[in-house]
């Protein structure tokens, strides 16, 4: 820390908590202390300072306590000559800065609820989406935590020119990470300076607009904190874990744009605390000894056009950037990005007109690699506006390549074109759209452009299960009518194979600690019947990935001597968790709930729970934001058993793991379930009742209550009682 | 004739022997131009162990001694010079001991007395390191008071005292190497006293006579100050009268104010000196000096005990060892209050030539002519207010020739191992990291204790001075405690600023955290604070397994006293490369000097070194971290690792 920056960052902080001080009081004058605060669907309170001082922020007399904590942690300023040591006090003022705009920020939720939208999308009236819920968190956390997004940007101010915040925004999309922003700099600010680019920001394309003041920081510094708690399953106030655990692993860094004021520097000494360092495009003091960041703690002057790669380079990321030559910009921050109504310049598929994508196999004779034909009308063939039916073909070729994979590589089409700029990517198989804009073909992009990606990145990231890949995209209305069928007979003999798998029927399951870089101790081990819980890894795909990367993060194990067959133990799987999980975790079982489930992280897609009352189990999807009869709400519950934890009673899932043979086979299978969000029921309904009559209760959807039903067990216990669910007539759940 | 010797560097200091000398005043640099070194018993080669002797058997001067020669070179008794140079060594080491080990007793008694209510005016100041400390040594917590807690503290680490077996309690706080080395090689001491009590006994007219195993016991005796008395002493300390945290104070004889009483607090225990601080400010005691003609009480310290309250209290400095007749010759100084240890019986007869008073306050430390005050720890609040009466009651007894120094620099102390941890990354993040970062990275080549006394035969301040300047413009961090760190601290070297004076790397460390490249640690026990940092530092990772992998050194460059030796030696036995300055007191024996200077390298990983010419300490001290770094890997420029996805898979949890 330079004295410059400690003095300013100190006295910052005491603007900060005088400000906070002055809001609490006004709005205790107004309120009242036990009046409810707080930021939206959390259940992390205001997280900061629930992760940090493991102090919980419900009623705004909390208040008081944290403004007590903050006061006596503020350091007095610093002296002109022969001051005291002062980078110890600039990190204690950042942090109770941090602390300080936590409860500017739950007043303002107070006092207008709808300052932020509270949404993923920025609304025509509001650009400002305020604190991410946890619903976002999660959604959002499986990114950081698979590596599609390495970590954030916290930009404050804004760029000298929209046209250069737009091009900073892009490059840091590139690189796959999140720009969260806040702040104004000369009237400015980056989010607005980017919309008037003509840039979509919002949530889906990671440039996160979170707030116009410089508080609005804490939204980055919560989500960060978060990650700790609920990926890392730190408890809330091991402050020192969770700060580390960010250093280590969540990748961000502050870019304050423009003049940087006391203020300014107070968030960024309490950026510092979390490891993130600041990279500043004005000629600040530098702070380069390493020691609380991994590298440099404060880098400045640095020009706009290397802002992104120096920060990046401090903050010791290294990013893989595959170069796809395409003239728009590729890369998963794109693959939110949205094409409406007017900005279409051609659309297939949805419903439209006819869309299929088909990956197959040839012989090696018969593909070209690299070759990449349009059979049918180009976009240059058509006008702006337009339709066309499309069939994409990929013929892949090698030894390695099995019939298998086919799937798994055309599952990736999806998010391959959704990942270049301008195209938007939905569905797959025979109900695939696709919609390119005005500006992507205005800058050159054309239909065998999808060729190029997918030649690219297909061999990228699949290279070694295939040697030759070859794209045909017709846009002929015949040739597609013929495809689709064609297509079709495929799927449907796939369909019959992986329906046709069980988990006796392999000897070796696949691990899955892709999360092990968020959750430590956490290893999922995915068999036929038990997809991974974040519903996006199944027994094929770890497979197909092992195959690919034989060091990575799936792994065989061979299940070995079954120790419990009927809850799904083996001693195989069990040798391969105790080992992984670094000794945290010495057993678990599949198909169980009751008895010592498998470890969850934080990023499951469902979470089940054991109903004593009703004799049975519910389980609530993540985007059910609603209470529970379990009495926990969906975050509540992942807080509590996400981090790498096997908690008896519980275990996240797979949503389409509920429709699974295996699923909970060892506590009596689905017809234990007697409640699920009724978005879920709707979601999984087919899959559901097909299996429903597989168990000879062909109505059982009907006998599971929802959220209209009640959400207390006394509540739907009559209803289940009514309804004559089969859970109640089984043995007792517990013991 | 020689060009005559500088006496000191500091202008206070020779501006107060000038008056001396004008006034007629003995000072102790006077002295040393008269009374020369005995250079029979400078090179350890006198054995006066039994009445058979004294036997000098002297190294010849100028020309290497003939095989037949050093055959001669016996004691009436056959003794060998290895075995008298050994002997001699030891017997300094045990009397360092037990000087440190008896200051540490003290503290814990008076500990104790304070946890049952005994001792009135004391109180837990540090509840924290209280229960650090209780958690460490295995005290139960519970719902108990801190009292009750500390009850049990204090017996356990009194009881380190007369342990007859086992081991000292903190030795378990050493790298768990540096453990096993001393398990290996026998030195782990068993009890304080039982060490020091061996070492007279062993060093006995006709008993241990293998100066190699004499040395081992010195090696087994120091451990028993540096991780024995000296730490419970600065560990009691600390939870008594709070873990000193940087605070800015002042030092040098302009401390001195002409229109206040000034009562200098000279020597090493902290109980009286930390009540005088506080009675010192009651308006009472301030209202009396009024009514005596003084604007106020100025309280200032000198030596050690001046360590201790300018860390906690911010009670500046008046000058160290060398300077405490000069403080009398101001003719300022109303009560010079003394407790143990460096204080020089010059001083009554300095103090006979003004109108200042003498007065002793321990009952192990009275001098004759002076006037004793014993301080009685139960009733602490009016011993230390009798002391201050008597002081103010003697400012009307000023005489004529009063002239205090215009001298005082501006200075930041107070870095206790804790504070360094919490300063290095805030509450949230305090932790050792930064510090070790930016050794691996070569910002910091390494780290230097410069410690230890001022003695009359060298100029004052001078090799501590010129010594430090030189490491810190090569990037080595200084950590300085007792007379050293006041030496630097007149030379300007303690305030943040200095940092100007420090090579590139250091300096951007110390303007990232706001420190001086010098940092003062307290007084001569605190040099347990060093052996804890350099723990810590071990502790934290990346700097090899063992003190000895540290890229570090210790010096004592001025040193005088025989606690110098056992802290010297502690600093050796823990795998410090030790290098002391002025004279060597083994250099009658070659054969004892290689032991200690090469040999022990081989045992311990730390070794003794000497040199007089500060540069070429500096040399020695940088040539030594460099081949630490070396040893680690260190010494190249590293390649900034980049993260991805699996590089982080691979990280253990925190």
């Amino acid at each position: 820390m330079s004295k410059i920056i400690a003095s300013a960052a100190i006295r910052g902080a005491h603007k900060i908590v005088d400000n906070a001080e002055s809001k609490w009081k006004q709005a205790m004058d107004k309120w009242g202390a036990n009046e409810p605060v707080g930021f939206p669907n959390t259940a992390y309170y205001l997280p900061i300072i629930y992760g940090i001082l493991g102090t919980k922020v419900e009623k705004l007399g909390d208040m008081e306590k944290v403004l007590k904590k903050s006061r006596a942690i503020l350091p007095p300023l610093v002296k002109e000559t022969h001051h005291l040591p002062y980078l110890a006090p600039a990190l204690d003022a950042g942090m109770v800065t941090m602390f300080a705009e936590e409860l500017i920020e739950a007043v303002r939720y107070l006092e207008s609820p709808n300052f932020y939208t509270k949404t993923e999308d920025i609304k025509p009236d509001n650009i400002w989406l305020g604190a991410a819920d946890d619903i976002i968190l999660r959604k959002r956390g499986i990114e950081f935590v698979d590596g599609t997004a390495p970590g954030f940007a916290a930009i404050l101010g804004a760029a000298p020119t929209k046209e250069i915040a737009a091009r900073i925004a892009q490059e840091l999309q590139q690189k796959n990470l999140y720009v969260f922003m806040c702040a104004e700099y000369n009237g400015k600010r980056f989010s607005e300076q980017l919309l008037e680019a003509g840039v979509q920001i919002g949530w889906p394309t990671r440039l996160v607009s979170f707030g116009p003041d410089v508080s609005a920081a804490v939204f980055a510094m919560g989500f960060a904190t978060r990650a700790a708690m609920s990926f890392g399953g730190i408890e809330a106030g091991d402050f020192r874990k969770i700060l580390i655990y960010n250093k280590d692993r969540v990748f961000a860094f502050a870019l304050p744009m423009g003049y940087v004021t006391d203020e300014w520097y107070a968030n960024a000494a309490g950026a510092i605390n979390w490891g993130f360092p600041v990279i500043a495009d004005t000629p600040i003091p530098e702070v380069l000894p390493t020691g609380i960041c991994t590298y440099e703690h404060v880098v400045s002057n640095i020009p706009h056009e290397k802002l992104v790669a120096k920060a990046v380079e401090v903050r010791g990321l290294k990013v893989t950037v595959s170069e796809v030559p395409i003239p728009v910009a590729f890369g998963a921050a794109f693959e939110g990005e949205r094409v409406r109504g007017e900005d279409i310049y051609l659309e297939c598929g949805g419903g439209r007109t006819q869309m299929v994508e088909w990956v197959t196999s040839k012989p090696m004779n018969e593909v070209e690699d690299g070759k990449i034909e349009v059979i049918g009308p180009e976009v240059t063939d058509i006008k702006a506006g337009s339709r066309l039916p499309m069939a994409i073909t990929v013929e892949v070729a090698g030894r390695e390549m099995q019939e298998d994979y086919e799937p798994i590589l055309e599952r990736q089409i999806h998010h391959l074109i959704n990942y270049a700029q301008g195209s938007m990517h939905i569905g797959q198989r025979d109900i695939a759209w696709i919609r390119i804009n005005k500006q992507a073909v205005e800058k050159g992009f054309r239909l065998h452009h999808i060729g190029t990606i997918l030649h690219a990145k297909l061999h990228h990231d699949f290279g070694r299960i295939f040697d030759k890949l070859q794209v045909k995209i017709y846009t002929d209305k015949d040739k597609v009518a013929q495809l689709v069928e064609q297509a079709r007979a495929v799927y449907n003999k796939r369909d019959m194979r992986i329906e046709g798998m069980t988990d006796e029927s392999v000897e070796t399951y696949y691990s899955c600690t892709l999360c092990q870089s968020f959750a430590p101790s956490h290893v999922c081990v995915i068999s036929p019947e038990r997809t991974g819980l974040c519903g996006s890894y199944n027994w094929m795909d770890c497979k197909a990935s092992f195959e690919i990367n034989p060091t990575g993060p799936n792994q065989p194990v061979v299940k070995g001597q079954p120790i419990d067959a009927k809850l799904g133990q083996w001693k195989g799987v069990n040798d391969f968790v105790t080992r992984t999980s670094r000794g945290k975790i010495d057993h678990y079982n599949f198909y169980s709930l009751v008895n010592d489930p498998m470890t969850t992280c934080g990023c499951c897609e469902a979470i089940a729970a054991v109903l004593p009352l009703c004799n049975g189990v519910m389980t609530v999807n993540r985007e059910y934001t609603g209470e529970t009869p379990c009495g926990m709400k969906f975050t509540t519950l992942a807080g509590t058993i996400g981090g790498g934890l096997s908690t008896p009673g519980f275990v996240g899932h797979g949503k389409y793991n509920t429709t699974q043979r295996k699923f909970l086979a060892g506590d009596g299978g689905l017809l234990r379930m007697v409640w699920m969000p009724k978005m879920l029921k709707e979601e999984l309904a087919d899959k559901l009742k097909a299996r429903a009559i597989e168990l000879g209760v062909p109505d059982l959807l009907d006998k599971i209550a929802d959220e209209t039903i009640g959400v207390t067990e006394e509540a739907i216990l009559p209803f289940l009682t009514e309804k004559g669910h089969p859970a109640l007539t089984m043995d007792p759940i517990l013991g | 004739m020689a060009e005559e010797k500088k006496l000191s560097i500091d202008p206070a200091t020779l501006e107060m022997i000038e008056k001396a000398n004008s006034e007629g005043v003995s000072t102790a640099f006077a002295r040393a131009e008269v009374m020369r070194p005995c250079p029979i018993g400078a090179e350890g080669s006198c054995c006066s162990n039994c009445a058979m002797g004294p036997c000098r058997v002297p190294l010849p001067r100028g020309r290497t001694e003939t095989p037949e020669e050093k055959k001669k070179r016996r004691g009436v008794c056959g003794a060998t010079v290895e075995t008298i140079a050994a002997r001699n060594f030891v017997r300094k080491i045990a009397a360092g001991t037990a000087s440190h080990g008896d200051h540490g007793r003290e503290v814990a008694k008076v500990f104790l007395e304070m946890a049952r209510g005994e001792a009135p005016g004391f109180e837990i100041k540090d509840e924290q390191k209280l229960l650090q400390l209780a958690l460490e040594l295995g005290v139960n917590i519970g719902n108990r008071s801190n009292k009750e807690i500390a009850i049990d503290v204090g017996k356990i680490l009194e009881a380190d005292f007369s342990r007859q077996e086992g081991e000292l309690v903190f030795l378990k706080r050493a790298p768990i190497k540096r453990q096993e080395i001393w398990k290996k090689l026998g030195v782990l001491p068993r009890g304080i006293d039982r060490e020091v009590s061996e070492a007279l006994h062993r060093t006995h007219m006709g008993c241990d006579q293998d100066y190699k195993d004499l040395l081992l016991h010195g090696a087994k005796t120091a451990l028993a100050d540096g991780w024995g008395g000296s730490m419970i002493a600065t560990e009691l300390q600390d939870i008594m009268f709070g873990t000193p945290a940087p605070v800015a104070s002042q030092i040098n004889l302009g401390v001195l104010k002409i229109d206040e009483v000034n009562i200098i607090v000279h020597g090493h225990e902290p109980y009286l000196a930390e009540t005088l601080a506080v009675v010192a400010q009651m308006p009472e005691m301030i209202e009396y000096a009024k009514s005596n003609g003084a604007k106020g009480i100025n309280l200032a310290g000198m030596c050690c005990t001046a360590n201790e309250i300018l860390m906690r209290h911010g009670v500046p400095i008046a000058g160290n060892f060398l300077q405490q007749e000069l403080a009398v010759v101001t003719g300022a100084v109303e009560a010079m209050v003394v407790d143990v240890q460096c204080i020089m019986q010059g001083l009554v007869e300095a103090a006979s030539c003004f109108h200042t008073k003498i007065i002793t306050t321990d009952r192990r430390a009275k001098i004759e002519g002076a006037t004793h005050m014993e301080f009685d720890e139960h009733h602490a609040v009016e011993s230390a207010k009798a002391v201050i009466k008597a002081a103010i009651d003697n400012f009307p007894n000023r005489r004529q020739n009063v002239r205090i120094p215009d001298y005082k620099t501006d200075i930041i102390a107070g870095f206790s191992h804790e504070t360094i941890n919490y300063l290095l990354g805030g509450l949230f993040r305090a932790s050792y990291r930064p510090l070790n970062d930016n050794i691996i990275n070569g910002r910091i080549r390494g780290v230097a204790g410069v410690v230890g006394c001022n003695n009359a035969r060298v100029t004052h301040d001078d090799v501590h001075v010129t010594l430090v300047k030189e490491l810190i413009k090569n990037d080595v961090l200084v950590l300085e405690t007792g007379c050293a760190a006041m030496a630097c601290g007149k030379a300007g070297l303690l305030v943040p600023e200095a940092a100007a004076l420090a090579g590139p790397g250091l300096r951007s460390v110390c303007e990232a955290v706001g420190i001086p490249p010098v940092l003062h640690l307290g007084a001569c026990i605190d040099n347990s604070r060093i052996l804890i940092a350099a723990t810590a530092m071990v502790k934290d990772g990346g700097l090899g397994d063992d003190i000895s992998d540290l890229p570090a050194a210790g010096v004592a460059p001025e040193w005088m006293s025989e606690k110098a030796v056992a802290i010297g030696q502690y600093f050796v036995s823990s795998g410090v490369y030790t290098i002391f300055g002025a004279s060597w007191p083994t250099e009658g024996s070659k054969e004892v000097t290689d032991f200690l200077f090469k040999e022990m390298e081989n045992l311990y990983g730390g070794m003794w070194g000497f040199e007089t010419d500060p540069l070429k300490i500096a040399k020695m001290v940088i040539d030594h971290i460099d081949k630490k770094r070396k040893a680690l890997g260190i010494d190249k420029a590293r390649e900034r690792v980049l993260y991805d996805m699996a590089m982080r898979r691979e990280l253990e949890a925190v």
